[in-house]
């Protein structure tokens, strides 16, 4: 069972109603989903269909399209090493081979004590700090192949403590105070004129 | 629970001593906080227009003439216009998916100044009568999620967001939405589907622009985050002011995020128009030359999707019209430098790998396509290439996108300059973006394929870059 | 051309050649209609266009010099010039060709479309040479079934959209769906979850390539050696229109075909397989007779020769027919012919008291399936829900709702299949259907109407407000366990809607032929009763029943009290068909004679038939076939009878003939020629307008002398506190001899279970699916109890005819409703 918990049911509810319709809310819920377990449980999508209306299909048609998500289990802490065009002039095969070698995984697999996962990603907005990677996430920049032997001894030390483990992004969640928010609803229920726009008429008439 | 994860911020940003209309907050330490934004003539911006009629607020942003930072570069004030009067209610998407290869400035916006983009979102909904925006940031930048989360929320508290702002008529909710890595969702129908709930897919336009049938197949602007961060300078210091800066047809500065073989790599607030290139590379405000005992060799000039410039176009100056006609474009303000070590046909496998792994799959000849094209420019790095290859991939190439494909001027080989757009059998330009690599390297160093293709490869990879042995 | 030809069309240049384009018609189809077939995956003319495939992309100008554009998605303007053939052209389409091979195994030898696949042809005609792809193909794990009947080959898929386009948007099951990106991207289901949709089987006929398979065609034939020809779905009353093909004279396939009146080439599975019970072993091949017990085959001769006898000494009037629905028009006539005309009984009924007042349905102004999808218009629903009885007619009005802007309002004991699209849902306690009629008339009158059987004045004033535009009652019966006149109340309150028509929602195959054909009591073959057409049959017939006769309720009765000597069954089971098993049962305990007219045996006829005759079936015989809409199309013979089975209408002659007397026909011809002549709403039906419209066929439209009947003004009274009032329908797979007899649908009856409302279920205080005792004033049955929220308080839901679970034993036919305690067992 990986359903939601009743905290984050709450949290996914709050979600969906931060959308004019809650289908919008999918790629958020499977990201709260993945927070929870890890890594995306059909359970967790079937009841995430339930809140939103959907049928479980749409729910992992929409989530297997989208690389962050995991359908299977990974490792606590997801490596993601930049290889693309910036990266790689500046040494990321290098850094790649030598993680392949440092964590005993090939690029994809999750080393044997299932706290780490290698990737080779797409670019991640990092280009002038290249060869840079990403841990759940978080950037590390000009990373060097002492750079990546320190941080992965850190995490198994546990000393690396800004990474939270694999799934939870932000730490900060929007909330809308109920007295201050504008009124989220359904287009059908927001066809006039917004007030402030009355203003243009009146100008026009002066 | 701590309002942010890190200590420090992420570095890139260089200060040049330009003009500075986005990145006036860098520098500070704690630029991304809501004290300090407030502290230096935060929400002015806001204040001013709300001083004045939403139609006055949007023709100061026409005579602006500020151009999407997007990568279309289309004048925003003009495509505000196309709003279909009275279709309400109306929808702001501000795109925040930044994942084009080379492309890293919208990051630094969100992380840094948050709050600056919000305002710029709130002063587009006062303009254009939208009441709900929704800023998509993408899924793998945590950091920016977090910014932008708390930047709201203080906003929320403070009275900035949300109903009857600043005691206004004027109320919008802005909803922070995010998405889970796929490059695709960064054009903008397909931030669209993505909002909805759906696959990434793009949907065909025409017939239909987002300004007529966007979200939920309402009205819908869709506008960068970058367009969104120059409004709040627009509504203090006016268009005229904004004009003064950049060019003619394109005022203001612009953020270039300059990668590869440089010096100084790093992001630099730039004039429009009025700097070239080789002052970006080789300024001392700037770039600072070539690494260390090498010289260019090519660079790409707007992101992954552009055509590949070479040291004839250095003197372009950082203009969409000239760099188009030279068979470019300017694109997303990412420019790759590569030097003369660089493996021009590895280089084109990466690229084009990019675009194969990142298909939405909607188009046949993008899906099957782009991959075919990585697999016979695999093989050629692998030394299994045939010597059909080379005719077989600018084939493929051409049944993505047919017809001449844009390039650069290659004097030498007496070959004009082959203007930018290409034609596209595909409904978004993803597909044929995994063009521009292929055609740019094979007019300009077809040696480099033969070489792979008749004998094994004399071109090993030393030190993880892709350097010729010479 | 003058003005307001210009407002309807538009010019285009195809080619060179101005075309007259209609307005809003998408160029593809324009170009088809001038004769530029453009190729081809991804459109599909029912469906919203994709333009994923970007096979259709031509060269257009609209002014800004030519550009390639997807045709299917370009609606043609005024001026536009497009040219479907230049080099480009050709260039581009052989490459998405070229594209779309790469990936695609060649295994056309042994592919089920292979003969048959616009991949294959296509590549024929625009493809390129050989492959240039040496690299290896993408692999999957061969042939998933998506559900029971489906099979999935992804690697032939070339991602058209079309199946999982269907799913969404025409069947509204989104079971099926695209997973993974880019490269990778495949069609799928969601893990544990089939695509158990009753539809499912379209996108078999609609997949451009071999990619989905059915499993009752599976490699059983190659297109070359079919053979086909048109007709009609048998199993509903919509009236489908197929192709059926066969092989080596046997019925292996039927296609849907896209009649725009009715079923725009979509089927349910059910109405698609339901030719694998013609092909059963246990098809009647020769008459049977009882001896010593057994039902054992014998001659025709001696077959019809006891039935003679039988039929001359026994007074007229101990003699009834009951069942008819399943015969073609033709049969129809003349079963009525000889029963009415020549033996002289009027005691005939080809509904089973499961249907609704033949004066109800051909007496109210009658809407056609087009007139009940007006965009913009009305639908009331206050029968059956079609998603399990009518499957052509639900995708119908599902598309009206969902794509035309029709609303729906609901007015049924519980929620139905387009429950989720409608945009009002009354749900009255079963019985009491006719005062929410009058109430919701009402409240269009601007009285404020009081809350009603559960519903409340809210509910019905919102959907009062939303009545506009043409509006059209679906009337049938919901529930089998609530009278007939209820039904007809609610009809008559709602007749008085201004404008309104009506879409009998009558399920049983042809039943709208039989009544057509006067198959019940006090009726005459069109739309006529025994008073208005008495004069004219004088003369067409020896004669003509003096009194109106019993319907099938009465019949039964009178036999149970040994009133009836001879029973003839036409298609016919009253132990499993007729709402009151006790009844049916001592009826057919007490009946001397029972003969079965068959194709099938059921357990009426196994238990009591003396002599059953040998039916052929509809792929077996000519005729034709009358909608619920009164809309009359042929049926054709593909295949010979099965072993020395006869059509109806022969047996029927057959008979006459035996007793002396002739019928008048030797042809279906001949039998709609006297038809026509002695049935005024028939009048212009002739070989010639059947022949012109052998696609959508021949509406047959008019109330001829019938006239709606008065309201019977009862109401049920309120039931005790502590039973619940029984909802007994129809779903899609019962138990039905038919089913039983297709190995594709066999199995596919949901399990049985009593559905209550949880509030109600708490009551009895047992887990969900324990098996409990319900008990009525007639009857007992021992069930599995679920709970489930969409069942109103006070009412309990359960599948008529369920395996195991004849929910007919529980019911009263005499009584208005029925009420059941539900106990622990
Ligand atoms: C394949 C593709 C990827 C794109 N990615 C982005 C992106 O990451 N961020 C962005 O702002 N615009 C992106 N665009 C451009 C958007 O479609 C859209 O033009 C832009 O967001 C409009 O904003 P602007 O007018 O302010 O530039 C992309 C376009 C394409 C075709
Ligand atoms: S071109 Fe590629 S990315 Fe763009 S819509 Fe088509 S398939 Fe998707
Ligand atoms: S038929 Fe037009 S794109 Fe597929």
């Amino acid at each position: 069972m990986s359903r939601f918990t009743p905290d984050n049911e709450l949290i996914a509810n709050e979600i969906i109603s931060r959308y004019p319709r809650p289908k919008s809310a999918l790629i958020p819920l499977l990201h709260l989903a993945q927070e929870q377990n890890g890594w995306v449980t059909n359970d967790a999508m079937r009841h995430i269909s339930e809140l939103t209306n959907t049928t479980p299909a749409e729910v992992m048609g929409t989530g297997s399209f989208y690389e962050m998500f995991k359908f299977h289990p990974v490792g606590k802490y997801v490596i993601n090493i930049c290889s693309n065009i910036a990266c790689q002039l500046l040494g990321a095969e290098t850094l790649l081979e030598h993680a392949e070698a440092k964590l005993g995984v090939k690029i994809g697999g999750t080393t044997a004590d299932g706290l780490f996962t290698l990737e080779d990603v797409e670019c991640i907005a990092a280009c002038t700090e290249a060869p840079a990677l990403q841990v759940n996430y978080r950037y590390r920049l000009r990373v060097t192949t002492e750079d990546f032997d320190q941080l992965v001894d850190g995490i198994r030390a546990g000393t690396a403590t800004d990474i939270p483990e694999h799934g939870t992004l932000s730490l900060v969640r929007q909330h809308i105070p109920s007295d201050r928010g504008a009124g989220i609803v359904p287009p059908e229920q927001a066809r006039e004129v917004p007030v402030w726009m009355a203003r243009n008429e009146t100008a026009e008439q002066t | 629970m701590p309002t942010h994860a890190y200590v420090t911020h992420a570095p890139g940003y260089v200060d040049n001593d330009g003009p500075k209309i986005v990145t006036k907050r860098f520098p500070l330490e704690d630029s991304y906080t809501f004290e300090r934004f407030e502290a230096t003539g935060g929400y002015d911006g806001l204040r001013s227009a709300l001083g004045r009629t939403p139609a006055e607020v949007h023709s100061e942003v026409r005579d602006a003439t500020l151009l999407g930072r997007g990568g279309a570069g289309f004048p925003a004030g003009i495509k505000w216009g196309f709003l279909p009067p009275g279709k309400y209610p109306y929808y702001l998407v501000v795109n925040g998916d930044e994942s084009e290869p080379g492309t890293y400035k919208d990051r630094l916006l969100m992380e840094r100044d948050p709050h600056q983009v919000i305002e710029g979102c709130l002063i587009t909904c006062y303009a254009l009568g939208l009441t709900q925006c929704f800023l998509y940031v993408r899924g793998e930048m945590a950091l920016a999620q977090e910014r932008i989360a708390t930047a709201l929320n203080d906003a929320y508290a403070a009275g900035y967001v949300g109903r009857n702002i600043l005691g206004s008529e004027f109320s919008v909710d802005i909803t922070l939405s995010w998405g889970a890595g796929a490059y695709i969702v960064g054009e903008e129908t397909a931030l669209i589907e993505s909002l909805e709930g759906n696959r990434g897919m793009p949907r065909l336009k025409p017939p239909f622009f987002p300004a007529a049938i966007g979200l939920y197949g309402q009205p819908t602007i869709v506008n960068n985050i970058e367009t969104m961060a120059n409004l709040p300078w627009i509504m203090n210091n006016g268009s005229d002011q904004y004009k003064t800066y950049g060019s003619e047809t394109s005022p203001g500065t612009r953020l270039f995020a300059v990668s590869g073989h440089v010096k100084r790599p790093g992001v630099y607030e730039v004039e429009h128009g009025v700097t070239t290139f080789r002052d970006l590379f080789y300024g001392d405000n700037f770039c600072q030359g070539i690494r260390e005992g090498h010289e260019l060799k090519m660079f790409i000039p707007g992101g992954g999707s552009a055509p590949w410039f070479f040291p004839e176009q250095l003197d372009l100056p950082l203009e969409a019209r000239p760099v188009g006609a030279a068979g470019s474009m300017l694109g997303s303000g990412a420019i790759v430098v590569m030097d003369e070590t660089t493996d021009a046909v590895k280089a084109a496998l990466r690229v084009v790998r990019f675009y194969a792994r990142e298909s939405c799959g909607k188009c046949t000849p993008c899906r099957e396509g782009t991959t075919w094209e990585e697999r016979i420019l695999q093989r050629i790095v692998d030394g299994d290439g045939r010597p059909s290859d080379i005719d077989l991939l600018l084939d493929v190439a051409d049944n993505i996108s047919p017809g001449p494909y844009p390039a650069a001027a290659h004097a030498d080989a007496g070959l004009e300059a082959i203007p930018f757009p290409p034609k596209q059998t595909t409904i978004c330009p993803l597909g044929p973006s995994s063009v521009a690599p292929i055609t740019s390297t094979i007019r300009r160093f077809r040696h480099e394929y033969e070489a792979k293709i008749t004998k094994r490869d004399s071109i090993p990879v030393s030190a993880g870059s892709m350097e010729v042995e010479s | 051309m003058t003005d307001t030809e210009a407002k309807t069309t538009l010019s285009v240049t195809i080619n060179g050649e101005v075309f007259e384009a209609n307005k809003g018609e998408l160029l593809i189809d324009a170009c088809e209609r001038a004769g530029e077939y453009i190729p081809r995956f991804c459109y599909h003319s029912r469906m919203q266009p994709v333009g994923m495939c970007r096979m259709c992309l031509v060269e257009v100008d609209t002014g800004r010099g030519p550009a390639l554009q997807p045709s299917c998605m370009l609606p043609c303007s005024d001026g536009m010039t497009v040219n479907t053939q230049t080099e480009l052209t050709h260039k581009v389409q052989s490459g998405v060709l070229e594209f779309l091979l790469i990936n695609h195994p060649l295994d056309c030898p042994v592919c089920d479309k292979g003969g048959e696949c616009p991949l294959q042809d296509q590549t024929v005609s625009f493809g390129p040479g050989e492959s240039r792809f040496v690299e290896e193909k993408r692999h999957y794990e061969k042939p998933i079934a998506v559900n029971d009947n489906v099979f999935l080959d992804r690697e032939r898929c070339i991602l058209c959209d079309l199946c999982t386009r269907f799913a969404d948007t025409v069947a509204g099951d989104k079971l099926i769906h695209f997973m993974d990106r880019g490269n990778n991207t495949q069609v799928n289901t969601f893990p544990d979850e089939p695509f158990a949709s009753y539809f499912s089987a379209n996108t078999v006929q609609i997949c451009p390539v071999g990619a989905l398979t059915a499993k009752p065609y599976r490699f059983k034939a190659r297109p070359w050696d079919l053979e086909e020809n048109l007709s009609t779905a048998w199993t509903d009353s919509a009236g489908a229109r197929i192709l059926v093909q066969s092989s080596r004279n046997k019925v292996i396939r039927l296609l849907g075909v896209d009649s725009d009146p009715v079923n725009w080439g979509w089927l349910s599975d059910k109405e698609r397989f339901a030719f694998e019970a013609l092909n059963s072993e246990d098809r009647l091949t020769a008459p049977l007779a009882r001896s010593d017990g057994q039902l054992a085959p014998t001659g025709w001769s001696t077959a019809l020769g006891q039935i003679v006898s039988l039929l001359a000494d026994t007074d007229p009037d101990r003699v009834a027919v009951i069942g008819g629905a399943r015969l073609t028009n033709e049969s129809q006539y003349a079963w009525t012919k000889l029963a009415k005309g020549i033996i002289g009984t009027d005691h005939v009924d080809a509904q089973l008291g499961d249907g609704l007042d033949p004066e109800l349905v051909l007496g109210l102004p009658r809407a056609t399936i087009d007139e009940a999808c007006t965009p913009g218009g009305t639908i009331i629903l206050c029968g059956p829900d079609p998603k399990e009885e009518i499957g052509s007619l639900y995708l119908r009005l599902r598309h009206a709702v969902v794509h035309d802007g029709a609303k729906l309002i609901e007015i049924t004991p519980v929620a139905t299949g387009l429950g989720p699209v409608a945009a009002h849902s009354l749900h009255p306690r079963p019985g009491e259907v006719a005062s929410v009629a009058a109430a919701l008339v009402a409240a269009t009158n601007g009285e404020t109407p009081p809350p009603v059987s559960g519903v409340s004045a809210a509910e019905i004033e919102a959907a009062a407000a939303a009545i506009n535009g043409p509006v059209t009652i679906v009337i049938g019966r919901a529930s089998l366990a609530e009278s007939a006149d209820c039904v007809s109340d609610a009809a008559l309150n709602l007749s008085t809607l201004p404008g309104a028509r009506f879409l009998s929602a009558l399920r049983r195959g042809n039943i709208h032929g039989a009544l057509d054909a006067g198959m019940a009591p006090g009726l005459l073959p069109g739309r006529t009763t025994l008073e208005a057409g008495a004069s004219r049959f004088d003369e067409a017939w020896p004669s003509v029943p003096g009194a109106r006769g019993l319907d099938t309720a009465g019949i039964l009765a009178a036999a149970a009290e040994g009133r009836i000597d001879v029973l003839l069954l036409l298609g016919a089971d009253p132990l499993n068909d007729f709402p009151g098993r006790a009844l049916a049962s001592a009826a057919l305990e007490a009946v001397p004679n029972v003969v079965g007219v068959d194709m099938l045996l059921n357990d009426s006829l196994t238990t009591h038939a003396g002599l059953v005759l040998a039916a052929s079936g509809p792929t077996e015989s000519d005729g034709t076939f009358t909608n619920l809409e009164g809309r009359v199309s042929i049926c054709q013979q593909r295949v010979t009878p099965a072993g020395t089975s006869r059509a109806d209408w022969m047996i029927a002659a057959e008979i006459a003939r035996r007793l002396g007397s002739d019928l008048g026909f030797d042809s279906v011809e001949s039998i709609r020629a006297e038809i026509s002549s002695v049935s005024a709403v028939h009048a212009s039906l002739n070989e010639a307008a059947l022949a012109d419209n052998a696609v959508d066929g021949v509406l047959v439209g008019g109330s001829g002398d019938i006239a709606a009947p008065e309201s019977s003004g009862t109401s049920p009274a309120a039931h005790d506190a502590y039973s619940l009032r029984l909802v007994a329908s129809r779903s899609m797979y019962d138990d039905g001899v038919a089913l039983r007899n297709s190995p594709s649908s066999r199995g596919l009856a949901r399990s049985v279970a009593i559905r209550l409302h949880p509030f109600d279920f708490d009551k009895i205080g047992v887990d969900r699916g324990t098996v409990v005792r319900v008990e009525s004033a007639v009857g007992t049955l021992l069930v599995p109890v679920e709970p489930d929220a969409r069942i109103p308080e006070g009412s309990a839901l359960l599948p008529w005819a369920a395996p195991g679970a004849a929910v007919n034993t529980l019911i009263d036919a005499s009584s208005l409703v029925t009420d059941v305690r539900v106990e622990r067992a």
